[in-house]
């Protein structure tokens, strides 16, 4: 599969390359090399790079759903918060007696909450594969029931993106409630362990960066595969002739639904690989600004190519990272500026100008 | 033998088959206008039914109700005398054999034209069988067999997006057959073709006839003249004004002073 993929589509090799280089490489000279060695990559810098392989996989998410199907996602960043909250369920339960209450069987907030027993919707959350099972359970059945009447009612285009959006808001308002059980406003946090080990030590975080790595990778593989078999004509379709889609025989809905649950549960996964590398999960991240920011990130990058909301991803959260420790107030701009720019002269983002460039080149 | 190599098929069209189609009374309005009013009609198993009549006379409209875009007031639309269309929707309908040509071509732009065919293929049309989906030899037969009927072989690798205008058109029908429908519905098929272009289309559509049925909606007399054999369909005003031969129907004073008179 590999050498097939090489023949077609050598950005794509060399990108996975990139990434598995990095989520090799950074965690392994965290811990090999000596804190003032050249070769030393800082505990931040493991974490900023996990971070951001991360958004890559969400990033990723978007594209099958609005790059491939047309469908403008404004709420992606619900289906990651929810990933993320389920795995940060887990690492609170294996919080224990730790806590600054020290109650054994209650998070802290529960505790302030004067709350004597554990709410049911987070029984078995003590169990690792349980809260795994439910980092695609719970943005997968959102996805459904969401897409389920959305798409039978042929919701489209503006209408859709602004209900997603809205979706991502009131999921916003509920989970700032106390009374919700997820420890309102200040969400989740204080973690201490994941599967036994320490979550603050090296060899941990480097290893997340690696799963998130490889994760990615991964997702992608399955991804492409996915969109290269007939189901991903079938979308691409849907995208361009909705109707004459529907005349051919197909029911567009069942399409759209099935892309939008698999891109809920990327979604999913890359929240749930999130959380415990940033040590904590709180409602803004139901921000619909947060949403809104994931599609440019995929518009600068280029939709509908997979790569380019890899690429995008990284770019922006990289220029993130610079500006907002450079000068925070102009990061807001910096992105609209470039989000405009991007639309008007690189209509297909990088990754489409690029390939353009080397089509140029052939001919 | 023609230019296509197409030879076109004397089919006996002769009244009293069974009917394919059968719409009885069907009735449409939007916000009080009626684009359908009582409006029956009858396809025979095999037949090349032309439909004719000005602007707004219910053309579209009625290829509309067939297909389950559009659900009538009231009326009654069959299939093959047991399967009733209007509890159907567009995919079900489609399925049991009954596909559409859109007025305006539409072909799947990004797509090559193989891949535009490969779609339209007759086969499961589940998400998950289109997600392993594999052709087989016979499949692979059929798309070749499709190309060459509609004059496209040499251009099976090119985007659809880059064809001419009357190559769509017939890429559009290729989809059709790679259906294997029982009733082929074409909504203007020669508009904006080039003389050329709608020979070769009359041809195509010629050929075609008798193993399916064919309604073909058209506003190029010339084109209707050509490929009308037996009858033709007059539509006025959201009902049949008359029915018959191309002859009888152009001596009619009722089609000269609605539609043909100008």
């Amino acid at each position: 599969m590999l050498a097939t993929l090489y023949k077609q589509d050598k950005l794509a090799i060399g990108l996975l390359g990139c990434i598995a280089l990095i989520s090799v490489l950074v965690p392994v000279c965290n811990l090999l090399f000596p804190v003032d060695s050249v070769m030393h990559f800082s505990a931040y810098t493991v974490s900023i790079m996990g971070k951001y392989l991360t958004f890559a996989l969400l990033g990723l998410s978007l594209d099958l759903i609005w790059g491939y199907c047309g469908i403008l996602a404004l709420g992606q960043g619900a289906f990651f918060a929810l990933g993320g909250y389920a795995m940060g369920m887990y690492l609170m339960r294996q919080i224990g007696n730790r806590s600054v209450y020290g109650n054994p069987l209650l998070p802290d907030f529960m505790v302030f909450l004067n709350w004597t027993e554990l709410p049911w919707y987070w029984l078995g959350f003590d169990h690792f594969g349980f809260a795994a099972l439910m980092v695609l359970v719970v943005p997968g059945l959102l996805a459904f029931v969401f897409g389920w009447l959305a798409f039978r009612s042929r919701v489209t285009g503006v209408y859709l993106s602004i209900i997603t959006q809205a979706l991502t808001y009131a999921l916003l308002l509920a989970f700032f409630r106390n009374e919700m059980g997820f420890g309102g406003n200040n969400g989740l946090t204080d973690f201490k362990d994941i599967l036994g080990f320490n979550i603050q030590s090296e060899a941990v975080r480097g290893s997340l960066l690696m799963v998130s790595g490889l994760v990615l990778i991964g997702a992608f593989m399955a991804s492409r595969w996915v969109m290269l078999s007939k189901l991903g004509r079938v979308v691409t379709a849907v995208r361009d002739q909705e109707s004459r889609v529907r005349f051919l025989g197909y029911r567009v809905e069942h399409f759209k639904l099935w892309v939008f649950v698999l891109s809920a549960m990327l979604a999913g996964i890359a929240g749930a690989l999130y959380v415990p590398q940033v040590g904590i999960i709180n409602p803004s991240e139901f921000s619909p600004l947060n949403s809104l920011e994931i599609v440019i990130w995929v518009a600068i990058g280029g939709r509908g190519t997979l790569y380019g909301a890899i690429v995008g991803a990284v770019l922006v959260n990289y220029a993130k990272t610079l500006l907002t420790g450079w000068a925070p107030e102009i990061w807001l701009f910096f992105l609209g500026a470039t989000f405009i720019l991007v639309t008007i002269f690189l209509p297909d983002g990088l990754v489409g100008f690029w390939q353009r460039h080397k089509h140029e080149q052939k001919q | 033998m023609n230019v296509l190599g197409l030879e076109a098929r004397q089919v006996d069209n002769s009244p009293g088959q069974k009917p394919i189609l059968y719409l009885e009374g069907v009735s449409v309005s939007f916000d009080g206008f009626k684009a359908l009013n009582n409006l029956s009609l009858y396809i025979d198993t095999g037949e090349l039914r032309c439909l004719i009549g000005p602007n707004g006379a219910g053309k579209t409209t009625l290829m509309d109700v067939i297909t389950g875009k559009t659900k009538p007031d009231s009326g009654s639309v069959y299939f093959g005398q047991t399967l009733d269309l209007l509890k159907m929707d567009e995919p079900a309908i489609a399925e049991a054999g009954i596909c559409r040509k859109f007025q305006k071509p539409s072909v799947f732009e990004m797509l090559s034209v193989f891949e535009n065919l490969e779609l339209a293929l007759a086969t499961h049309k589940g998400v998950w069988a289109t997600l392993f989906a594999k052709l087989n030899n016979h499949q692979r037969e059929r798309i070749e067999q499709v190309l060459e009927t509609i004059g496209l072989t040499e251009h099976r690798s090119q985007l659809a997006g880059i064809l001419s205008h009357g190559q769509k058109q017939w890429l559009e029908i290729g989809m059709l057959l790679m259906q294997e429908p029982k009733v082929m519905l074409v909504d203007e098929p020669v508009a904006g073709m080039t003389q050329q272009e709608v020979e070769r289309t009359a041809q195509l559509l010629l050929s075609l006839q008798g193993e399916r049925s064919i309604i073909v909606v058209e506003h190029d007399m010339e084109f209707v003249r050509s490929i009308a054999q037996h009858r033709v369909t007059v539509l006025h005003e959201g009902s049949v004004l008359t029915e018959g031969t191309m002859e009888e129907v152009q001596n009619d004073p009722r089609v000269k002073q609605v539609y043909l008179g100008d």
